[in-house]
C-alpha cells in the first residue's frame, strides 16, 4: 500500500536537512571555538602578576593593565549606576502602568532603534553633548555612553520580564488593598526578578567589550587615573591602541587584556544563562 | 421533608440583614454590556451563590462589589452598590480603603513569591504595624482559622511556592481574612482543586460565614446547593432570579433556571 518510492525519497530530504542543519551549525561554531583558542594560545603566554599590579607601559619597557583594568571597572559600573534605574523604572512604566496606554507603543518603538543604533553614533552623540561643552574628554562621558548602551537592553528585559509575571498575582495584591506601587515594589518585582538581574548581566557583558563609544568620551590614559573628569583608560581602548602598534610587547599585553575582556563577559552570559534555568526549574 | 428544609432556608434569608445591596447595576466592556440591569441584596452572615453559563456575567458581577475591574482600561459600571448603605461606585471613595473591606479569592491559587509567613502578614502590613510577637499571633490565627496550621507551622519561612494548590487557596483565604474584611468574595475557588481540598474549601466558606459576607461563583451547582444560603442564576447578563437556595433546586421559578440547573445548557 505505501509508496515506497515517494516514502524514500522523504527519508532521503529528511537526511539532507538534518546534515545540512548540522553543517551550519558546525561551521558557525568552528569560528567561536577558533576565535577562543587564538585568545588562549596568544594570551595565556602574556598572563602574569605583572599585568595586574603595573600600568601600561611604554613601547619597550615592561608593564601590565592594572590602569586599563581598573579603568574598565570604573566605567562598566559607573554607566550600569546610571542606566539601570532608568532602564528598570522606564520597563515598569511600560509593563505596569502604562501598559495600556499610546506612549508605552512609541517608547517600545523608539527603545528597539536604540538597541540596535551602532555604538560608534552613541559615542559621537555624547562626544557633542559632553566633551565638547566640558572641553575635555572624560571617564564620566565614557560612562554616559556605556549607559546609553545599558538602556534599551534592559528597558527590553524588564518590560518583558513583568509582562510575564501572571496579572491575577497582580489583582490578588490589589484585592487585599495593595496600592500600586506596593504591588510592583513587593509581588511583581520579586516574581520577575532573576529575570531583569539576567538583563542587567548581560547588559553589563555587552558593555564591558564596547570601544567605540569610550573612543569619543573616555579616550584614554597612560597612566593611573581615577578621576572621572579626566580621560579614563579601558580594556577595550587599550587592546584597540596595542594590537594596532607595531610593538611587540605591546601587541602581546593587547592578547591578554582581549583574553581577561573575554573571560569576564563569558562569565557574566554563564552567570545569566545559570539564573534563567534556575528559574526555570 | 424537601417542603420543610424550602421553608428553613427561607427563613434563614428572611432573618437576614442585607450587608451590600446592588441595585440597577448595568456593566460595560468598552461598547458592550456585560451586565443588565442587576438588583440583589447581599446578606450579612449569608452565602450568595452565582450560578449560570460561562459568559453570563457572574464573575463581571463579583469583580465590581470589590471593584477590581478597575485595573483595567475601558470598563464601566452604571448603578449602585451600596456596603453598609454607601455607595461603593462612587469614584471619590478609594478602590483600596474598599478592597480592605471587600477581599476576594480567586479561581486558580495566587500564591505571592515570598514565605508562607510574608504572605499573610504583607496584608497585614498594609493597615498595621503590629510588633513581631502581636504578628506572629495574627499569622498563627489567620492558618488556624484556615486549617493550615497544623501542615505549615514547621516551615512558615519557606517559600508558599512549596505548598500543594489546596494548601495554597487556603493560604489564599487565611491571606484574605487576616485583614479582617466585612465581606469576601470566592470567583471560583474550587475549579482547580481536587474533590479533597474542594470538600476541605468548602467546610471552610460554612465555618467563615459566621463571621463575613460571602459571595461565591461557581460552576458547580452541587457546591452551590450544598454551601449558599442564596442563590442567583445569572444567563446572558441577566440576573433571571435570585431566591434561597433550597427553594430555587426545588421549584425554580423561570424555564431557563429549570434548564440550567437540570443540565439542559451550560
Amino acid at each position: 500500500m505505501i509508496d515506497q518510492g515517494l516514502y524514500q525519497r522523504r527519508k532521503l530530504r529528511n537526511r539532507f536537512h538534518m546534515t545540512m542543519s548540522l553543517l551550519t551549525a558546525v561551521f558557525g561554531m568552528t569560528w567561536l571555538v577558533l576565535i577562543l583558542g587564538m585568545l588562549l594560545v596568544k594570551g595565556v603566554g602574556g598572563l602574569s602578576l605583572a599585568v595586574f599590579t603595573e600600568m601600561t607601559p611604554p613601547p619597550g619597557s615592561d608593564g601590565g593593565l592594572l590602569n586599563a583594568i581598573v579603568g574598565s571597572l570604573i566605567l562598566t559600573t559607573l554607566g550600569v549606576a546610571i542606566g539601570t534605574p532608568i532602564a528598570i523604572l522606564a520597563g515598569t512604566y511600560m509593563a505596569e502602568y502604562g501598559r495600556y496606554s499610546k506612549l508605552t507603543n512609541v517608547v517600545r518603538f523608539i527603545n528597539d532603534i536604540l538597541l540596535s543604533a551602532p555604538s560608534i553614533v552613541i559615542g559621537l552623540f555624547v562626544y557633542g553633548i559632553m566633551v565638547r561643552p566640558m572641553g575635555n574628554f572624560s571617564g564620566i562621558a565614557g560612562a554616559v555612553a556605556l549607559a546609553i548602551l545599558v538602556v534599551p537592553v534592559v528597558v527590553r528585559t524588564t518590560e518583558d520580564m513583568l509582562l510575564l509575571v501572571p496579572n491575577q498575582l497582580r489583582e490578588a495584591a490589589a484585592a487585599l488593598g495593595a496600592p500600586r506601587w506596593t504591588v510592583i515594589r513587593y509581588v511583581s518585582y520579586r516574581a520577575a526578578k532573576t529575570g531583569i538581574i539576567t538583563g542587567i548581566l548581560l547588559a553589563i557583558a555587552r558593555i564591558s567589550g564596547e570601544t567605540a563609544p569610550l573612543l569619543f568620551t573616555a579616550l584614554n590614559n597612560q597612566f593611573w587615573s581615577t578621576n572621572v573628569l579626566a580621560p579614563m583608560p579601558s580594556l577595550p581602548v587599550v587592546i584597540f591602541q596595542f594590537a594596532l602598534s607595531p610593538y611587540e610587547d605591546w601587541q602581546r599585553l593587547a592578547w591578554t587584556g582581549a583574553l581577561l575582556i573575554t573571560v569576564a563577559v563569558l562569565t557574566l552570559s554563564v552567570l545569566a544563562r545559570v539564573l534563567v534555568s534556575k528559574e526555570a526549574k | 421533608m424537601a417542603n420543610f428544609a424550602v421553608h428553613a432556608a427561607a427563613d434563614s434569608l428572611s432573618n437576614a440583614k442585607p450587608k451590600m445591596n446592588i441595585k440597577n447595576l448595568s456593566f460595560y466592556y468598552g461598547d458592550s454590556k456585560a451586565l443588565k440591569d442587576i438588583s440583589l441584596p447581599l446578606y450579612e452572615q449569608r452565602v450568595t451563590a452565582l450560578i449560570g453559563p460561562s459568559g453570563c456575567g457572574k464573575s463581571t458581577l463579583l469583580r465590581i462589589l470589590n471593584r477590581i475591574y478597575e485595573l483595567y482600561p475601558g470598563q464601566r459600571a452604571e448603578g449602585e452598590v451600596t456596603l453598609d448603605g454607601e455607595n461603593i461606585l462612587d469614584p471619590k471613595l478609594d478602590a483600596n480603603l474598599l478592597r480592605s473591606k471587600v477581599g476576594m479569592v480567586f479561581q486558580k491559587p495566587t500564591p505571592f513569591p515570598m514565605t508562607i509567613y510574608d504572605n499573610i502578614a504583607f496584608g497585614v502590613r498594609l493597615y498595621m504595624k503590629p510588633s513581631r510577637a502581636e504578628m506572629d499571633e495574627i499569622v498563627e490565627s489567620a492558618l488556624t482559622r484556615t486549617a493550615l496550621w497544623g501542615e505549615v507551622k514547621d516551615r512558615l519561612h519557606t517559600s508558599a511556592l512549596g505548598l500543594s494548590g489546596g494548601q495554597q487557596q487556603r493560604l489564599c483565604i487565611a491571606r484574605t481574612v487576616a485583614i479582617k474584611p466585612e465581606v469576601v468574595l470566592f470567583d471560583e475557588p474550587t475549579s482547580a482543586l481536587d474533590p479533597i481540598s474542594t470538600a476541605k474549601i468548602e467546610e471552610l466558606i460554612d465555618e467563615l460565614k459566621r463571621d463575613f459576607t460571602i459571595v461565591i461563583v461557581t460552576h458547580n451547582m452541587q457546591q452551590a446547593a450544598r454551601v449558599a444560603d442564596q442563590t442567583a442564576f445569572m444567563y446572558l447578563g441577566d440576573l433571571i432570579e435570585a431566591g434561597p437556595t433550597t427553594g430555587m433546586f426545588s421549584n425554580p421559578k423561570d424555564n431557563r433556571t429549570l434548564d440550567y440547573i437540570t443540565g439542559r445548557f451550560g
